[in-house]
């Protein structure tokens, strides 16, 4: 297959994992791999990048279809049915002293003869020295031995992790590593120096860890073909993870995406209140430039016009079901908070709290959110969501607050268990606040399903939203401030 | 066009000259804009190096550098050309007699009487320049179409004079802190670069080369306590020109082997928040 044919499926994946890939964009990538031997991977994955993929979060993406197409292609990637004669080497010096060691004279043959114990061993021999040759030399011969990968076999490639590290004990090579560790020193270890080897450490069985994803992909790519691979790897870009589905790994990706996020609305939306409209005269402005015209007032200045904020209630269901994307919506109103006057945030399973106080400024955004959901009382009877009952608590306690500058932001997936709807309190807050908003973090087409009752709040609010990933809850944000 | 840089490696070694430590992607990118002459936006967190990287590529070049500092409210009067239009009143006013009106037209929209900016600069300048365009996320996403003929074409058209093109080809570094997302019309005309923190070894080499008489052993520490606090969940991590002052800070006070407490005690050369500041010290003396 030449570089072409290879560049169009290439392409044609990224924007199936959809990255925004323009023509022209295409075409200077085409331009770029002429400058840029392919043999030389990282310098022809850099240029591919630097032509490609405009924004950062989109590099995991990128790099996981990089790595299945032409990382693992190529003669000098083909599996190797032996191990190349420096691999061997290494093999024979490290069993070599192995032996010794044990003062068992072992077999000696091939790396077949050892137990999984032997090699775990040798790894950690390996993650102790940072030796990196030893290192992907394990991988591979622990993806051989213990993944038990068959031809055709349709099965993901994490169960093929799973299998390797299982067989390796590698949850407990840290622990054994940090004791090895402490009995090799000369003297005892001072704190610091202690979390400076664990975090070398961490970062070492990291590495190897992703050797043997690599190694496992390898095979599958020589097994399935690349396209069917790209395909089963194919994950949702950061901004489009489904706040209701997220796994652990998208939750961290999430997080780091809203970071940037924040800022970025945070510069936008202060931009919009600056230059929303004109405002009144700036007289001494305007005289003080009319100097430079001979006093004829030629170019009249104006004040820059200071809208007041809105004020912000947050009422948010913090049941299982929606936790997540009640947490993100907290984290994301208070790391803008400085575009409301005021914000004030309550949240409810089926009795309702208030958690302002955990929010107060300067302290960390992610220990608030812990706070909410270890102190905050919110079960009243069992622990289901009843948000009849949370509503009306919510009238009866902090109704009388609400006033015609309050905008209320209503979260939740509206399944209220087939309680009482009590959704006269929704048309009171909307009678005497500003505005009320409901998100709701379910796809469209389940809504008023089952025990769903969102259309009948919803009657009663400014507008109902879907908000199921950051993209759409950027969006919203945006609106409302 | 001539090519200034042979290969990757030429470019790598070419910027460790001027003491700067680039790392696979710098240099490669670097090396692909020169070959292909499209200009780069640099993007990343605060601190990582972007303006220096343009400032030495320029010195390796040899070339003049050009800097285009973005605020909100820049135009193109600030950043292509102006008329002098007090010189042209001048020349209007000097032989009033002698020409006809239409020679004096022609004679006040000439170079002469135009005031050039800087990227206006840095096109018709006859030797070659680095131009540096910081901070780009600062302007208006309006002016930002200002940037878009100038870094497709290298050219600037002025509708008095007509269009100005290039007499080289300037290698541009456009830098965003990112507190927008710029358009797809100049993400497009652009080789993207992130330059995100470095790792611990390249980190270790920044440090050496730019702290004199630092040795081994303490820069080596300082890497590793740096990589664990950035793995913490902070506020703001710090950036390579923090641990660069708190470098310099470790070896004026003359310590050789930082202990807990000196780490503890000097962590706000590394961290701006006082939230950030006791999450690290805790993290670092205590718990495992």
């Amino acid at each position: 297959m030449t570089v072409l044919d290879l560049m169009s499926g290439f392409i044609v994946e990224l924007r199936k994992a959809g990255l925004p890939v323009s023509l022209t964009e295409n075409l200077d990538a085409m331009e770029a791999v002429k400058e840029i031997p392919i043999e030389d991977r990282q310098a022809f994955k850099y240029a591919l990048a630097a032509t490609l993929v405009k924004s950062n979060s989109h590099w995991r993406a990128f790099e996981t279809i990089f790595e299945v197409y032409f990382s693992l292609r190529g003669p000098e990637h083909q599996i190797p049915s032996d191990m190349s004669d420096a691999e061997a080497e290494l093999w024979r010096e490290e069993q070599e002293m192995q032996q010794q060691g044990d003062g068992a004279a072992g077999s000696g043959g091939g790396m077949d003869s050892l137990t999984p114990e032997e090699i775990a061993q040798m790894l950690m021999q390996a993650l102790m020295n940072g030796d990196q040759a030893m290192m992907r030399a394990l991988a591979r011969q622990s993806v051989q031995r213990f993944a038990g990968m068959e031809p055709g076999r349709p099965v993901g490639g994490t169960y093929y992790l799973y299998r390797t590290l299982r067989n390796l004990d590698l949850d407990n090579m840290l622990d054994k590593l940090m004791e090895a560790n402490r009995d090799q020193a000369a003297q005892e270890l001072t704190k610091l120096e202690e979390r400076l080897e664990k975090d070398e450490f961490e970062s070492r069985i990291e590495q190897f860890k992703q050797e043997v994803e690599a190694e496992i992909r390898r095979r599958l790519v020589a097994d399935r073909g690349a396209e069917a691979m790209a395909k089963t790897l194919r994950k949702p870009l950061p901004e489009d993870v489904e706040f209701m589905h997220a796994n652990k790994e998208e939750m961290q990706s999430l997080k780091k995406a809203l970071q940037p996020l924040t800022r970025k609305l945070a510069a936008k939306l202060a931009r919009k209140r600056r230059h929303g409209r004109r405002g009144p005269l700036d007289f001494r402005a305007t005289v003080r430039s009319s100097l430079s015209y001979g006093g004829v007032p030629a170019d009249p200045k104006f004040k820059y016009p200071r809208p007041s904020k809105p004020e912000l209630m947050v009422v948010a269901d913090i049941s299982g079901s929606v936790a997540a994307f009640a947490r993100f919506t907290l984290m994301l109103v208070y790391a803008i908070q400085g575009q409301f006057s005021k914000v004030r945030s309550f949240v409810f399973i089926d009795g309702i709290d208030e958690v302002t106080d955990y929010f107060k400024s300067n302290v960390d955004i992610s220990d608030a959110i812990h706070r909410v959901n270890t102190e905050a009382d919110v079960v009243w009877v069992d622990g289901h969501s009843d948000y009849g009952h949370a509503f009306e608590v919510f009238w009866e306690r902090y109704g009388k607050d609400i006033n015609p500058k309050t905008t209320i932001l209503l979260l939740g997936d509206a399944r209220n268990n087939y309680h009482a709807a009590s959704s006269w309190v929704i048309k009171e807050m909307q009678k005497r606040g500003r505005h009320v908003y409901w998100l709701n973090p379910e796809p469209r087409s389940y809504w008023n399903t089952g025990d769903s009752i969102v259309g009948e709040y919803g009657s009663f609010t400014d507008g109902v939203y879907e908000c199921r990933n950051l993209r759409q809850l950027e969006a919203f944000v945006e609106k409302l401030a | 066009m001539e090519n200034r840089f042979e290969s990757v490696e030429h470019v790598r070694d070419g910027l460790k000259k001027v003491h700067y430590l680039s790392d696979d992607g710098i240099a490669g990118v670097v090396f692909l804009a020169q070959r292909l002459g499209k200009p780069i936006l640099v993007e990343g967190p605060a601190g990582t190096g972007k303006t220096q990287l343009a400032k030495s590529v320029a010195e390796m070049l040899n070339a003049r550098l050009i800097r285009l500092q973005c605020y909100e409210g820049l135009d193109e009067s600030k950043a292509l050309y102006e008329w002098n239009y007090k010189k042209q009143l001048l020349r209007i006013q000097a032989d009033k007699n002698s020409d006809s009106w239409s020679q004096v037209q022609d004679d006040i929209f000439s170079e002469e009487f135009l005031l050039t900016r800087p990227l206006l600069e840095a096109i018709s300048s006859p030797d070659p320049v680095v131009l540096l365009i910081d901070e780009v996320d600062r302007v208006e996403i309006e002016t930002e179409a200002l940037l878009l003929e100038i870094l497709s074409e290298y050219q600037v058209s002025i509708p008095e004079l007509g269009t100005i093109t290039a007499k080289q080809i300037p290698m541009v570094f456009l830098t965003s802190n990112n507190t927008r997302e710029l358009s797809e019309a100049l993400k497009r005309r652009c080789l993207f670069l992130h330059i995100d923190y470095p790792d611990m070894e390249r980190e270790k080499a920044i440090v050496l080369t730019k702290v004199p008489d630092i040795t081994q052993n303490l820069a080596d520490q300082i890497a590793r306590i740096v990589r664990s606090i950035r793995q913490l969940d902070l506020k703001k991590a710090p950036s390579v020109s923090e641990t660069l002052d708190w470098a310099r800070t470790l070896m004026l006070m003359g310590i050789e082997n930082i202990d807990a407490q000196e780490a503890k005690d000097t962590l706000h050369i590394l961290l701006k928040y006082q939230t950030d500041i006791t999450k690290a010290a805790k993290e670092l003396s205590v718990d495992k």
